[in-house]
């Protein structure tokens, strides 16, 4: 069985080989290859899955170990990898998903001249997805983090002849790196503080060394969380996950909805027992994560682009994830539930938006859709069954997840449980707002539809099977994954062995909590229906308050770095430029010039009189090695 | 007496050189096969030298030692340990790539004096350099030492100006006289290095002398006077000399701020001839710091140690920034070198045994990292006879292996995992951070500013519509292939299997931080128990 987890990694990668380095001789079959490579991932988790389930709830941790990566005295790095019930669950959400997406992609990519390494790129990232979540350490967890920020990257910048995507991507994977900065100061701070870098040395030490150690283990979680926020794209480093949306939009599915940026949650989960052993450190993540869910959700009512709408989504759920696992124990397995379901129904609507742009010749702005629900009648029902996943209409997934993660916020207990579940809250409200809004924009009301570019009328029609069987299957996930998750508490018992579980003590009871929600989102689905369902929605955006021009620039976060650190980088380079130069050259220069006595003669050499320089340092090299030896012998 | 393998390594190479440069004026390609030939048997031979290495046996190995000039104390005297032996093979292995990537840099022009033969001059200096810097590593012996790392100079004086690049913005004759300056720049600053150096030299023969009887060069004897307590350098003494020894090295390696000079030979010479100074010669900088620094002066290498630190930092910070703001390709990658040489001091600095073991494979994958980004780059500017990025744009669209593999040998100077150079950078970063946790977190801000200057210069050189003077690039030839394939492959089996070289090199640091007495620091746990 052991084997059969570095199959697993093994199949994706080897594709990716294949793909990347088979030439033109592939185009006809690369596809195909690819997909079926992911098939096979995903077959080898599911037997997985199957043996774990026979087996006893504290028995069920698989490890492997392959080799010794790194050898250095003090600095053991082993390639290993283990798979427990967390690492699973995520295994058989990428390679699942991960497969539904190849699907679906071989219909969206079909006229790609370059579909060969689209399939390559797609097979790289699973490979890379999987060791980040198969690794038993941290440092081979670095590499699989890195390889999905280099797929990422590829990705993103698939269309590279097109600009803005080329500076997305480099974007992306810029402020990833500002990230890593986190992730690579937490594996020195472990390795100086524990030696060891392995979940098996570490976790287990975290809480005694707490005693000890008590800075330190709440700055490798401060570290850890910075990692989170460049992969899970969460205040102060979610600026690159709306421009990600230049990428293909299956791409934007699998990377940038289910699996890449929830890493970040992924991460924090894992590392639950330092996080458990230094409070300051989860004060910070539920703070990350409470200001992220209202910072994207507000961002997502603003957007014209049904990509970045949903990206703006992505970046509010995924705060309700983080916030969740900064809640501990209470969370942890809140949070994974919420990223199994959301990777179920994001993914359904970003296929969904793939369909209607494919569709739409490739439009994107929602103001220029309008009353397709008659035209593409299977990504309708998808995208809908999507939608009231999200919003947490009763009975389907999203409303069991997100609602056990504001009763958690309020059973963190005191003023911060309160701040914490109002603000879930009032983001569940803000998701009901703007989901309807992109729902009744894009299906409902008129039609807005104008010519493109090159005046080409779009004539809506329902995309090819390939593309909407892999709709219609996470549309059940979106449907029944709560629903089955939460049944006598399965997903709980499944996850806890290695998460650890508490009820925590909520003062405010489960029913009230369930009612709240439903209040808000009857508030949220509202105030949409008044604005884009009753009223006809403009073909061009009107002006709006002066929330809506900042939530439409990203709350103005681009246009801060653009100033603080683009222009001020670019004027700190340039200086540096200049005085490298005229400076740092000129005085080591001038020093070594007038030391030597030689600055009359060094203007001479600059105008070419080289060899007699050479020749007369012979000489004087001569002279000195002669004088000292002499000295020597007398 | 045994077989005197070092000797023959170098030998090869030095009679390639006499050789080619005999091949008459007409048989330009037959020049440029001799000295292939010559550089393949010289990989041979390093290649045999490391099998026969033993990691666990003495310190020093295959050893050969002939008095030589007995008054004086000059001894023929070579040997290798883990460390020297690894880069011998490294530099033998980079030789033919580089003669491959610069088969046709020096084809004499149509209208050229039948007399002048550049081609085998150019092929005859590159063999040159490469048995000048494998003496160099092979000496123990501190006066033949020094000798090697002078004669090195000259060849590479020739090598960059006389093959400069010829694309350049300002014309053939602005081309000419800042090819001149560049090599007239490299050859004063190493030149002042060596004189200080040389002093140092004769300064260390003249304690030795007084103290021992007998003055001696050689770095076994000394090392083991000073084992036996027979020999004490005076504390004032001892600094002033590693002061003389490591200024030579620092303008070799280049440590900021004496590293002006690199972006102007790098930038001036042909791709191949950069590759030749950053990824060979000056590892001999940052090898000597390790073989004779540390080794001869260890009291006064833990004095200078702050302040070099520091300097190895703001190498690394500024010629990060430096590189981001550079137009032109190979100057960027210069300023990349210069970030990459403070890794390498700072992990030699550091004195821990995974900043060490760090340094020493980071000059191993450097070399080749290096060597596969400022080919292909060569490659691009010979098509586009510009090498200013500003020239570039769409490349990836007309020209996609290029691209690609550009795209890779970018990923690995930026350190990605996967690709060898980032096994050696996080070795030098832990095992700095392990004992100075503030330079290693501001050393750690570096993989941000390398991520800027790499996919920046992807960006605009690949990316975007195809813009004039790209549209009909070819992509890739087989001879460019066939440079560029072997050395990414090399790229992802050592980031993913460093093993063969650590084991090697592993033992030879042990030595090295047992003459400085120093141990690692212990995992604070540990240490509380």
């Amino acid at each position: 069985m052991e084997t059969l987890i570095g199959l697993l990694v093994a199949a994706p990668l080897l594709g990716a080989g294949v793909l990347l380095t088979g030439g033109r001789r592939l185009d006809r079959t690369g596809h195909l290859l690819g997909t079926l490579l992911s098939l096979l991932s995903f077959v080898f988790g599911a037997v997985l899955f199957v043996n774990m389930l026979g087996k006893d709830a504290d028995q069920r941790a698989l490890h492997s170990h392959l080799f010794t990566w790194v050898p250095v005295d003090g600095f053991q790095a082993q390639v290993g990898f283990q798979l427990d019930q967390l690492s699973m669950t995520f295994v058989l959400l990428i390679t699942g998903v991960g497969t539904l997406i190849h699907v679906y992609s071989i219909g969206y990519m079909a006229h790609d001249e370059r579909r060969r390494r689209f399939f390559g790129y797609l097979n790289l990232f699973l490979a890379a997805m999987l060791l980040l979540v198969l690794a038993d350490n941290y440092f081979l967890l670095y590499a699989g983090w890195e390889g999905v920020g280099l797929a990422s990257y590829l990705l993103i910048g698939f269309w590279q002849h097109k600009p803005s995507a080329a500076t997305a991507a480099k974007k992306a994977f810029i402020v990833n790196r500002v990230g890593d900065i986190g992730l690579s100061v937490a594996i020195m701070l472990m390795f100086t503080t524990f030696g060891s870098f392995a979940f098996a040395d570490v976790l287990p030490k975290a809480q005694d060394a707490s005693a000890t150690q008590h800075a330190t283990v709440t700055g490798i979680g401060f570290m850890l969380l910075l990692a989170a926020c460049g992969k899970s794209a969460q205040v102060p480093l979610q600026s690159w996950l709306g421009d990600a949306m230049e990428g293909p939009t299956p791409v934007s599915a699998l990377i940038h909805a289910a699996t890449m940026v929830t890493a970040g949650v992924y991460l924090i989960t894992r590392s639950g027992a330092i996080f458990n052993a230094a409070p300051d450190a989860q004060t910070a993540v539920v703070t990350v994560g409470a200001v992220t869910l209202l910072f994207g959700a507000i961002v997502g009512c603003a957007k014209d682009d049904i990509k970045k709408a949903l990206a703006g989504s992505t970046m509010s759920q995924i705060g309700y994830m983080i916030m969740a696992a900064g809640l501990g124990p209470i969370g942890y397995v809140f949070a994974i539930m919420h990223l199994v379901t959301h990777g179920f129904f994001k993914a359904g609507l970003f296929l969904g938006a793939g369909s209607v742009m494919h569709g739409m010749n490739d439009e994107v702005d929602m103001r220029r859709y309008g009353g397709l629900r008659k035209y593409m009648p299977i990504t309708f029902i998808t995208f809908g069954l999507g939608y009231l996943a999200i919003i947490g209409f009763p009975g389907l997934s999203g409303f069991f997840s997100k609602d056990k993660i504001i009763e958690a916020a309020y059973a963190k207990g005191g003023t911060e449980g309160w701040i914490l579940g109002s603000a879930a809250l009032l983001g569940a409200a803000i998701t009901a707002f703007y989901m309807t809004r992109v729902m009744l924009m894009t299906f409902f009301g008129e039609k807005r539809w104008q010519p493109d570019a090159e005046g080409h009328e779009p004539h809506p029609h329902e995309s090819p099977s390939s593309m909407t069987i892999p709709m219609i299957i996470l549309a059940f996930g979106s449907v029944f994954a709560g629903a089955l998750f939460s049944l006598n508490s399965r997903f709980v018992h499944w996850l806890e062995p290695v998460t650890g579980h508490s009820e925590g003590d909520s003062p405010v009871s489960a029913g009230t909590v369930t009612a709240a929600t439903m209040v808000c989102l009857v508030i949220g689905v509202g105030i949409a229906w008044l604005m884009y369902g009753r009223r006809s929605v403009p073909a061009v955006a009107p002006r709006g308050s002066l929330l809506t021009r900042a939530a439409r620039r990203d709350l103005l976060q681009d246009d801060f770095n653009h100033v603080v650190l683009v222009r001020g980088g670019e004027h700190l380079t340039r200086t540096l430029v200049y005085l490298d130069h005229s400076l740092v050259d000129g005085v080591v220069n001038g020093t070594a010039a007038s030391v030597g006595g030689l600055s009359g003669r060094l203007r001479k050499l600059q105008n070419g009189y080289v060899r007699s320089y050479a020749v007369s340092m012979l000489g004087g090299t001569a002279v000195l090695v002669a004088a000292t030896l002499l000295m020597r012998a007398v | 007496m045994s077989f005197p393998l070092l000797t023959v390594t170098a030998v090869v190479p030095a009679a390639g050189a006499v050789i080619t440069a005999a091949v008459p004026a007409a048989r330009k390609t037959a020049a440029k096969y001799t000295a292939l030939l010559f550089s393949l048997a010289t990989l041979v031979l390093a290649i045999v030298a490391l099998v026969r290495f033993d990691p666990d046996g003495d310190r020093y190995q295959l050893t050969e030692s002939h008095a030589w000039i007995k008054d004086f104390g000059l001894r023929y005297e070579l040997g290798v340990d883990g460390i020297a032996v690894t880069l011998i093979a490294l530099t033998a292995l980079l030789i033919p790539f580089v003669m491959l990537a610069g088969w046709h840099d020096a084809d004499p022009l149509e209208d050229t004096n039948r007399r002048w033969r550049p081609t085998q001059g150019f092929f005859a200096l590159i063999l040159l350099v490469e048995a000048m810097v494998v003496l160099s590593f092979e000496a123990t012996d501190v006066f033949l030492f020094y000798i090697f790392f002078e004669a090195m100079l000259i060849p590479m004086y020739f090598l960059i100006g006389g093959f400069g690049d010829r694309a350049h913005a300002g014309g053939e004759e602005e081309a000419a006289r800042q090819r001149s300056y560049a090599a007239v720049k490299f050859l004063l600053y190493n030149l002042a290095g060596g004189l200080i150096m040389l002093a140092a030299v004769i300064g260390l023969y003249t304690v030795t002398a007084d103290q021992l009887g007998t003055g001696t060069f050689s770095l076994q004897e000394i090392l083991a006077a000073r084992g036996a307590g027979k020999l004490d350098i005076a504390t004032d003494t001892e600094r002033w000399l590693f002061l003389g020894f490591f200024f030579a090295f620092a303008v070799k390696a280049p440590l900021w701020p004496l590293h002006t000079w690199l972006p102007n030979a790098m930038g001036e010479s042909t791709a191949p001839v950069a590759v030749l100074i950053t990824a060979v010669v000056d590892k001999v900088g940052t090898f000597a710091m390790l073989r004779f620094c540390l080794q001869l002066f260890p009291d006064a290498s833990k004095w200078a140690t702050p302040v070099i630190l520091v300097l190895a930092v703001i190498s690394i910070i500024y010629g990060a920034l430096l590189a981001v703001g550079q137009r032109d390709i190979k100057r960027l990658i210069a300023y990349a070198s210069v970030s990459h040489f403070g890794f390498i001091i700072l992990g030699i600095f550091a004195m821990t045994s995974q900043g060490q073991s760090g340094a020493t494979l980071y000059m191993v994958n450097h070399g080749i990292s290096t060597a596969a980004l400022m080919l292909v780059a060569g490659f691009l500017i010979t098509r586009r006879g510009s090498r200013l990025i500003a020239d570039f744009g769409g490349v990836q669209k007309v020209a996609p292996v290029l691209a690609g593999t550009f795209l890779i040998g970018g990923l690995a100077t930026l350190s990605l995992p996967g690709l060898a150079p980032f096994v050696s950078e996080f070795l030098v970063l832990v095992g700095t951070f392990s004992r100075y946790p503030v330079l290693g977190i501001i050393a750690t801000l570096g993989i941000v500013l390398a991520a800027l200057y790499v996919l920046v210069l992807y960006q605009r050189t690949m990316t975007g519509p195809v813009k004039a003077g790209i549209e009909g690039m070819a992509d890739l030839k087989a001879r460019e292939l066939l440079v560029v394939a072997p050395l990414i492959a090399l790229l992802l089996f050592l980031g993913v299997y460093p093993k063969p070289i650590t084991d090697i090199v592993n033992p030879s640091v042990h030595h090295t931080l047992s003459d400085v007495h120093k141990t690692d620091p212990k995992p604070a746990l540990e240490a509380k128990k």
